[in-house]
C-alpha cells in the first residue's frame, strides 16, 4: 500500500475516472492551465485536453449551472469550487436545480454530477474563507454529502461520487491536502453512506467526520496513555448518514462525544445527538456532549482563531466530562 | 372568431405612417409600442397555406387549453402558482416550428404554452396541473415544472433566471459531443437584470455554445414595468457586451418569430454561435392567477390596446383575408382546439392521484454506472 497525500489521492481518483468514462469532465476556476488552485488537478489538462479540463471565468453561479445542464443531458460533470465559501454564489444551482431536478421532473432527469472543493477553516483566512458547510448542504433531500478525512477515503469516495448518478457534494478538508496516509493499490472504491470505525475502543465513542477525524485520533492516542480507549466513528458521508454505525458504537461504549468543525446551532452534531437520544436512550450512561466551532465568525488573529476552533484539547475535555473524570 | 379578448379588437389602417426608430440609430424595440399597434402581419418565410393553418392550430390549442386552466383554477382543480401564457402564443409556436425534434427547450415557469407548442401531450400537461399521476412530471412538479424527456423539454423552472445557465450547460454538452443540435432558452425581460443571465451570456459567447436565448419581453416582471426596473429598456443591446448577435422582433407576429429563429438556428448549427433575441409581446392575463388582469400596475386601456394585436387574431385575419380557409374551416380549427382542451381536462380528471408511496420516489436514483 502506497503512502500518498490527500491531494494526490484526489488527483488519482480524478485521473482514473476521467480515463474510465469520457462523459466525465472537470470544470472550475484555475483547474486547467494553473493546475488547480490547490493543485488537485495537476497534469490533467495535458492528459485530457481543454474540452475535458475546463478553465472557467470567476462565475460560480454560471458554471455550476453549466454543470447542471450538461448533467441533465447525460454528461458527468465535476464542478470544482475554489472553496465552498464561493459556492454560496452558486447555491441556487446546487439546491434548487441539481437537488430538485429528478423529483420535480417525476424521475425523468437524473443529475450525475459532483460539486467539489475545499471546505472548512485553514489558517488565518478569517471570516469569509473559514467555514464548514456540511450541515447546510446535508439539509437538502436530493443531494449526497461526503466529507472524507483521510487520503484513502478521499480517493475511494471521490471515485464513488463520480460514478454516482445523483448530485454529490464533496467536501474536501482545506487543511488535509498535505496530510499523508496509506491508499490501497489499484482500484479503490469506498461506498457512499457507510461510516468507518477508525479506532476501536470501549470507553467512549467519538462520532465525527472530515478534518476532525484526525483530531479525534489524536485524542484517542492521548487517552490511550491513561488507559482510556475511544471508539472513533468516522461518518465519511453526512447524507445519507450511517446511523447503524452510530448506534453500534454507542451501544458498545454507552457514552458519546460528537465533534464537528462547524457551528453548534442546527449542526451535523445536532442530528447525530437526536438520533442517539431516540435510538440509544437506554444505552447511555452520560449525556452526549458536542464539540464544535465557537458561535462566532472566524477571527483573523492567531490566538482568537485558536480559541474559536474545535480542537484536541476541547475534545479531550469533553470525553473526560462524559466519563465523569473532569 | 373570438380569441378570448373581452372587447372585439379593431385593426388600424395599414397606411398610417410607422415610426422608424432604427433610422435614428436606435433599436426600434425601445420605441416599439406605437409601431406595433399598426404593424401589419408579415409572411416572409415562404410558408404555405398548410403550414399557416398548422401555426394557427398550435396557437389556438394553447389559448383554449389555458382558458380551461383558468376555469380549473377557479374550481380548485389546479392549485399553487399558475402563470398563463395567453397573448404570447406566437412566440412559442413560432420558435418551436423552427426546431428539430432532437433540439432542446428549457423555459421558466410560464411554461404551458411552450410545452404544448413543443408537442408535450396536452393530457399529460393538464394531468400535471391537476396534480395527478399521469402528469408529465408525475404530479410532482405542477404548473411551473413541466418536464418531458420524449420531446427534450427540459422544464419548467421556478427561479427567475436560474435556468439560463442550465441552457448553456446543455449547449456545452452539444459542443462536447460534436453534435449540431441547439438549445433554446426562454425567459422574461425581467430576468435580464439577474446575475445568472450575464454570467451565462459571457460563457456562451466565450465558448461558442449553440444556445438561443429568447427574452419574452411582455413589459412586466410580475407587477413592475420594464421602465421601473431596467436602466436601458433596449434589453437586446446587452448582447453586445458579450460579443453576441442580438436581434429584436415583434413577438406577436409568428412569421417574424420564425424568420428570426431561422437565422439563429443557422448561426448555432453552422457557426456554433449563440444568439440573444428579444421578442416583444404582451401578457393578456395577470402575472399569476392571484393577480387581477389589469392589476394596479397597468391600465385597462393599455391592456385593450395591446389586445388588438392578439397574435391569434393577426394570423387568423391573414389567413382569412388571403382566402386560404373558409369561415367554416377556421371554426373547425377552433372547435378542434377546444376539443383538445376538453379531452385533456377529462383525462386529467380521471387520472388517479399519485400513490402515497410516490412521496419517497425520485429523490435519488440507484446508481448504475
Amino acid at each position: 500500500m502506497a503512502v500518498v497525500t490527500y491531494r494526490d489521492a484526489l488527483t488519482q481518483a480524478l485521473r482514473e475516472e476521467l480515463q474510465r468514462d469520457d462523459r466525465v469532465f472537470l470544470m472550475g476556476e484555475e483547474v486547467a492551465q494553473y493546475n488547480g488552485a490547490y493543485k488537485v488537478s495537476k497534469g490533467l489538462l495535458d492528459e485530457f485536453g481543454p474540452m475535458r479540463i475546463v478553465d472557467t471565468p470567476i462565475t460560480e453561479l454560471g458554471f455550476a449551472g453549466i454543470g447542471v445542464g450538461a448533467a441533465m443531458v447525460g454528461l458527468r460533470p465535476i464542478v470544482e469550487f475554489m472553496t465552498w465559501n464561493f459556492a454560496l454564489l452558486a447555491i441556487d444551482q446546487v439546491v434548487n436545480a441539481a437537488a430538485k431536478m429528478l423529483y420535480m421532473s417525476g424521475g425523468q432527469y437524473k443529475m450525475p454530477m459532483v460539486f467539489r472543493g475545499p471546505n472548512g477553516a485553514a489558517l488565518q483566512l478569517s471570516a469569509q474563507h473559514s467555514q464548514a458547510w456540511e450541515s447546510w448542504l446535508a439539509h437538502i433531500p436530493g443531494l449526497k454529502v461526503l466529507t472524507p478525512g483521510t487520503p484513502a477515503d478521499a480517493k475511494g469516495l471521490l471515485k464513488s461520487a463520480i460514478r454516482d448518478d445523483n448530485p454529490v457534494v464533496f467536501l474536501e478538508g482545506e487543511m488535509l491536502y498535505n496530510t499523508k496516509g496509506e491508499v490501497p493499490d489499484g482500484e479503490h472504491i469506498v461506498p457512499i453512506g457507510v461510516a468507518e470505525v477508525k479506532r476501536e475502543g470501549s470507553d467512549c465513542s467519538i462520532i465525527t467526520h472530515g478534518k476532525m477525524v484526525l483530531v479525534a485520533m489524536k485524542v484517542a492516542d492521548e487517552l490511550a496513555k491513561e488507559g482510556i480507549t475511544l471508539d472513533v466513528v468516522d461518518l465519511r458521508t453526512i447524507r445519507p448518514m450511517d446511523v447503524e454505525a452510530i448506534a453500534a458504537s454507542v451501544q458498545k461504549t454507552n457514552r458519546a462525544v460528537v465533534v464537528e468543525e462547524g457551528w453548534e446551532l442546527c449542526g451535523v452534531g445536532a442530528q447525530v445527538v437526536d438520533f442517539i437520544q431516540r435510538e440509544c436512550f437506554d444505552d447511555l450512561d452520560a449525556p452526549v456532549i458536542r464539540v464544535h466551532q465557537e458561535d462566532v465568525p472566524m477571527p483573523y488573529a492567531k490566538n482568537l482563531e485558536r480559541l474559536a476552533k474545535p480542537d484536541a484539547a476541547k475534545t479531550l475535555a469533553a470525553v473526560k466530562k462524559v466519563l465523569y473524570l473532569d | 372568431m373570438s380569441t378570448g379578448a373581452k372587447r372585439a379588437p379593431e385593426r388600424k389602417s395599414k397606411n398610417e405612417p410607422e415610426k422608424d426608430g432604427a433610422a435614428n440609430g436606435e433599436n426600434p424595440a425601445a420605441n416599439a409600442d406605437d409601431t406595433e399597434t399598426q404593424a401589419p402581419m408579415r409572411d416572409t418565410t415562404g410558408t404555405d397555406a398548410e403550414l399557416r393553418k398548422e401555426l394557427l392550430r398550435s396557437m389556438l390549442v394553447q389559448r383554449r387549453f389555458e382558458e380551461r386552466c383558468a376555469e380549473a383554477y377557479a374550481l380548485g382543480k389546479i392549485g399553487g402558482f399558475c402563470h398563463l401564457y395567453i397573448g404570447q402564443e406566437a412566440i412559442s409556436t413560432g420558435v418551436m416550428s423552427m426546431l428539430r425534434p432532437d433540439d432542446y427547450v428549457i423555459t421558466a415557469y410560464r411554461d404551458h404554452g411552450q410545452a404544448l407548442a413543443r408537442g408535450v401531450s396536452p393530457r399529460a400537461i393538464m394531468a400535471e396541473l391537476f396534480g395527478k399521476s399521469d402528469g408529465c412530471s408525475g404530479g410532482k412538479g405542477g404548473s411551473m415544472h413541466l418536464f418531458d424527456k420524449a420531446t427534450n423539454f427540459l422544464g419548467g423552472h421556478g427561479i427567475v433566471g436560474g435556468h439560463i445557465p442550465i441552457a448553456a450547460g446543455v449547449a456545452f454538452a452539444i459542443k462536447y459531443r460534436r453534435r449540431n443540435q441547439v438549445c433554446v432558452c426562454f425567459f422574461g425581460e425581467a430576468a435580464v437584470n439577474i446575475g445568472a443571465f450575464h454570467e451565462t451570456l459571457n460563457m456562451a459567447s466565450l465558448w461558442d455554445l449553440p444556445a438561443i436565448f429568447i427574452i419574452e419581453n411582455n413589459r412586466y416582471g410580475m407587477g413592475t414595468s420594464i421602465s421601473r426596473s431596467t436602466a436601458n429598456e433596449d434589453v437586446v443591446v446587452r448582447a453586445k457586451g458579450y460579443r453576441m448577435i442580438g436581434e429584436s422582433v415583434d413577438g406577436q407576429d409568428v412569421f417574424a418569430v420564425r424568420e428570426c429563429m431561422a437565422r439563429a438556428t443557422e448561426r448555432a448549427r453552422k457557426e456554433k454561435r449563440p444568439t440573444l433575441i428579444e421578442m416583444r409581446t404582451y401578457r393578456f392575463m395577470g402575472h399569476s392567477m392571484s393577480d387581477a388582469v389589469n392589476g394596479t400596475y397597468r391600465t385597462k386601456d393599455e391592456l385593450e390596446e395591446n389586445m388588438k394585436r392578439d397574435p391569434i387574431l393577426l394570423l387568423h385575419n391573414l389567413i382569412h383575408e388571403a382566402g386560404e380557409l373558409t369561415e367554416g374551416e377556421l371554426h373547425k380549427i377552433d372547435d378542434d382546439a377546444k376539443a383538445v382542451a376538453q379531452d385533456a381536462w377529462d383525462f386529467a380528471d380521471a387520472s388517479p392521484e399519485p400513490a402515497a408511496e410516490e412521496l419517497y420516489t425520485d429523490i435519488l436514483v440507484d446508481t448504475t454506472s
